[in-house]
């Protein structure tokens, strides 16, 4: 598994009428961490969308190494770019394996069968989000965090250089949203991410762009991005930002109004 | 860590229920030859049988009468049965997949209906365009028609909610019922006309060897290309989407799995009627069994397909006799109540499938 480049150049998606991402641009260097923040509605699922190439622009392009994303093959892009996306359907009963061993299919030729390498793929993917014990469990009957760990680790399999995750956290515990993202941090692939809690995408991310109305308001390190002023117009609350003592990342404290 | 327990044991476990299947097939098809009104006994129809295939080992002691009854009226009823059985299952498995909501199946979705409606087409019209396929082509042409109409209405948003694909497969096949109905009770060809109303309740009766050779190579066929697909198939589950991002083009896959399936039911139904339920039933059973894995369901639940028709035969010849029931009949008797007893498990799990 490598990182590769990702560049969103003036992309711009709509639906109907209505403008979700106006000429949004966006870069991410090979292996770094990019953090996409933002209110409900900025537009953070449909830019992620067009980078998994589900959502095609209306104008400008998704580079991924160089090459246009939209102009690749379905199954080609799958071997670079894999997606932990927010429509998560139930499963006709699958176990939590099966469901894993689903992220080696764009690297199986056509009619060939499960390879040994194939289970050891599979088997550190479910280590890496410590889902080992749930491998013979059924899928469908999970809970909302360990489906999500479940989702995380089919990506994995997957083996992309570029991972594209819309809000991984949702549904998880405190400590299983640290050490999930410590994992995707860790990871040699370069990673693209939704993420709601501010103080989790300050502490991840190498660098943050924050989305507003369909445009990047900010981009840059969290700490250069994540001040006072920026919140209280993209997010209309007021906000102390310290910077923490521990972790020397920037700690965002919402006030309430008053 | 120990390398993939599940799978090894999914594979021990499917390769046991299809041995056992394998295995009630043979009894099945065994009991479909000596069941009837003039019963014959097990080893005589092996008898019988081994002994067209010419490799008998012992000496005919039997009537020529007994050996028509198994080879010339009996045996190709059955393997229609087991064919259309194996067919229909395959196809609900396929269904399921393809639209993503558990209650598919061609004759709830009007694939069927669609299917009848331009197989009688044929006959009360009497075209004969494609000479003694000409049958299979129309109801193929209906069954894609009605699939692809029903897939549209239902559709919103990218979406498909059970309620509105049942609701939709409902409407559609009412619509294409009446019009069948229509047909048949305004054509001047009323002899025809008896004859196809009968078939258009599902029946196996009054097969013979020639007709045999297109359900077969449609269920080779289907069997094939779904297996060949099941990997895919099993992205699906993981929703459109997700589906995308591991390397399906979803839109180009069902398009074609559409014209597939829709050949297969097709060539079935203008072969044995509109059989419903089977495809709805086999998939959830078999599933039980084997798990939701497609490389594992498609064979087991053909396998049971063809069981659960041979058997259903059995019963519609018997049960009444000498009156004989349409094997639809019997299969919705079967398929009514499990279809209510799905649609209750998936409300009880709180999970419309269809929503994702």
């Amino acid at each position: 598994m490598t990182a590769t480049e990702l560049s969103v150049e003036a992309v711009t998606l709509t639906a109907g009428t209505r403008h979700l991402v106006r000429e949004v641009s966006l870069t991410a260097r090979a292996g770094e961490t990019i953090g996409l923040v933002g209110p409900n509605g900025s537009g953070k699922s449909s830019l992620l969308r067009a980078v998994y190439r589900v959502l095609r622009p209306d104008a400008g392009r998704v580079r991924v190494d160089g090459g246009d994303a939209w102009a690749l093959p379905v199954r080609q892009l799958a071997r670079t770019v894999a997606a932990v996306v927010q429509d998560s359907a139930a499963d006709f009963d699958l176990a939590v394996r099966e469901v894993v061993a689903m992220g080696r299919t764009p690297h199986k030729r056509f009619l060939a069968g499960d390879t040994p390498e194939d289970g050891d793929i599979v088997d550190s993917a479910l280590l890496a989000v410590d889902a080992v014990q749930l491998a013979d469990r059924p899928f469908d009957r999970l809970s909302g965090g360990e489906r999500q760990r479940v989702l995380i680790a089919r990506a994995l399999a997957q083996q992309p250089a570029l991972l594209v995750l819309d809000e991984p956290t949702n549904h998880l515990d405190i400590r299983h949203q640290l050490s999930v993202l410590d994992t995707l941090r860790r990871l040699p692939a370069t990673v693209l991410l939704a993420l709601h809690d501010l103080n989790l995408a300050a502490y991840y991310c190498d660098r943050l762009y924050v989305l507003h109305g369909g445009e990047i308001m900010a981009s840059g390190p969290p700490a250069e991005v994540l001040t006072p002023r920026l919140l209280a117009e993209v997010y209309g609350v007021a906000a102390e930002v310290a910077t923490h003592p521990r972790t020397g990342a920037p700690q965002v404290t919402f006030l309430p109004d008053g | 860590m120990s390398p993939a327990p599940v799978v090894r044991a999914g594979r021990t476990r499917s390769a046991a229920t299809l041995l056992v299947l394998t295995v009630l097939l043979l009894v099945s098809v065994t009991a479909g030859l000596a069941i009837g009104s003039v019963r014959v006994p097990p080893g005589q129809v092996w008898g019988i049988v081994t002994h067209a295939l010419g490799a008998g080992w012992q000496e005919p002691d039997w009537s020529r009468a007994r050996e028509t009854i198994v080879l010339d009226v009996r045996a190709p009823r059955v393997l229609l049965g087991a064919v259309t059985g194996a067919g229909l299952a395959v196809i609900g498995t396929a269904l399921q997949a393809l639209v993503r909501n558990p209650l598919a199946e061609p004759y709830l979705l009007g694939v069927s209906s669609g299917a009848s409606l331009g197989a009688v087409s044929v006959i009360v019209f009497g075209v004969t365009l494609f000479g003694p396929v000409s049958l299979s082509v129309a109801a193929f042409v209906g069954a894609l028609g009605a699939l692809l109409l029903v897939y549209a209405t239902a559709r919103t948003g990218g979406r498909i909610t059970s309620s509105r694909l049942v609701l939709s497969g409902v409407a559609v096949a009412a619509v294409l019922t009446a019009v069948l109905d229509l047909l048949l009770l305004t054509t001047d060809r009323g002899n025809e006309a008896r004859a196809v109303l009968a078939w258009t309740l599902g029946g196996l009766g009054g097969v013979a060897w020639g007709m045999l050779w297109l359900p077969g190579l449609a269920l080779l066929f289907g069997i094939g290309v779904l297996t060949a697909q099941a990997r895919n198939l099993n992205l699906l589950l993981a929703g459109e989407e997700a589906a995308t991002t591991m390397g399906l083009d979803v839109a180009r896959f069902r398009a074609r799995l559409f014209v597939v399936v829709s050949l297969v039911t097709g060539v079935l139904v203008a072969a044995a009627g509109p059989i419903g339920f089977v495809g709805l039933m086999m998939p959830h059973i078999v599933r039980l069994f084997v798990g939701g894995d497609h490389r594992r369901v498609l064979p087991t639940a053909a396998l049971g397909g063809a069981v659960f028709l041979v058997w259903a035969d059995i019963a519609a010849r018997t049960v009444a006799a000498p009156t004989e029931i349409p094997v639809g009949v019997l299969t919705a008797l079967c398929g009514g109540p499990f279809f209510l007893w799905l649609m209750r498990r998936d409300a009880r799990r709180g999970t419309d499938r269809g929503v994702a």
